[in-house]
């Protein structure tokens, strides 16, 4: 195979930028919308005071949220604050950055259905499984 | 081949129509909604622009300089240690929003990169760099060092049991 001039690759780079256009504004709008829907009082009426339920809750309002981590760390500080367990916050924090509902379309258009369900899911239990290890070796700490 | 290549971008455009359309329900119901998330958008897009160069200059040079051979050497079938090195710093050190890098990756998965590298990649991206004396101060030093590295640890755990299940 000849090998590509330099634009002929940068071509080829923006058509398939280009491609991704409605796939990547569609997921920004979906995104602001649900940042905007989503007060942010509604993430501590949620959780429930039992450590085990509060971890699920925390990794499933971290997964449908979306948005800059920043906005997690605030949240995160609030709910700890409400008294929420570590344990719980860090699943929310975990969550929301590796589980992505809202990116789901986009992820599975690119990197095929089956993959993004899968990583999705397994990075939903994982969520629980690092706060709870993280908060085990802080105790130890 | 060609009937498929045409459905797929379909697709995509579906999905952008299918979200214009869940905004102007929200325009009929309630306008300031649309109003505060057209705002926030804005100010996502302003935001990505220096992404989307940067992984349009990252997409030229590795499809210019990066010889496939090498990536699959590297990321492929048979990588091994390097290829975890590889995915987890590349992850650690890219920035903006996961899915303006789909793109690339999508690039990658066709060349042959493993599906363990890609998760990898994805899990690392989640580490934010810049962010981290934002987490410190939210959340005290220790705290961040412990949740970090048990993050890039469970990267590898997830990177192997994605791929696991993937090839049942």
């Amino acid at each position: 195979m000849k090998k590509q001039t330099l634009k002929q690759t940068a071509i080829k780079a923006a058509k398939s930028l280009y491609n991704m256009l409605p796939i990547i504004l569609g997921i920004i709008l979906l995104i602001s919308l649900i940042n905007v829907i989503i007060p942010k009082a509604f993430y501590s009426s949620v959780f429930r005071g039992n450590i085990l339920t509060d971890s699920f809750i925390g990794s499933f309002i971290g997964s449908i949220s979306a948005g800059n981590p920043v906005t997690s760390y605030i949240i995160g500080g609030e709910l700890l604050k409400q008294g929420i367990s570590l344990v719980a916050v860090t699943a929310f924090l975990v969550a929301w950055v590796t589980v992505g509902l809202v990116q789901l379309p986009a992820e599975s258009m690119l990197l095929g259905k089956k993959f993004a369900i899968i990583r999705n899911i397994i990075a939903f239990i994982f969520s629980m499984i690092v706060a709870a290890i993280t908060i085990l070796f802080l105790g130890v700490l | 081949m060609k009937e498929k290549k045409k459905k797929k971008s379909y697709g995509k455009w579906y999905f952008l129509s299918g979200v214009i359309v869940i905004y102007l329900i929200f325009l009929l119901i309630k306008p300031s909604i649309v109003a505060a998330s057209f705002d926030f958008f804005l100010s996502i897009i302003t935001k990505i622009i220096p992404v989307f160069i940067l992984v349009f200059i990252l997409m030229v040079l590795i499809n210019y300089f990066v010889e496939p051979k090498k990536l699959i050497k590297y990321l492929g079938k048979k990588a091994g240690a390097k290829g975890w090195i590889i995915s987890i710093i590349a992850g650690l050190l890219s920035t903006g929003p996961i899915y303006m890098w789909y793109p690339l990756l999508n690039q990658m998965q066709k060349k042959g990169v493993r599906n363990r590298f890609i998760t990898a990649f994805i899990y690392n991206r989640s580490i934010k760099l810049p962010l981290l004396p934002l987490l410190i101060f939210y959340f005290g030093w220790a705290y961040t060092i412990v949740l970090t590295l048990v993050m890039i640890l469970a990267s590898l755990l997830q990177g192997i049991i994605v791929e696991k299940i993937l090839e049942v």
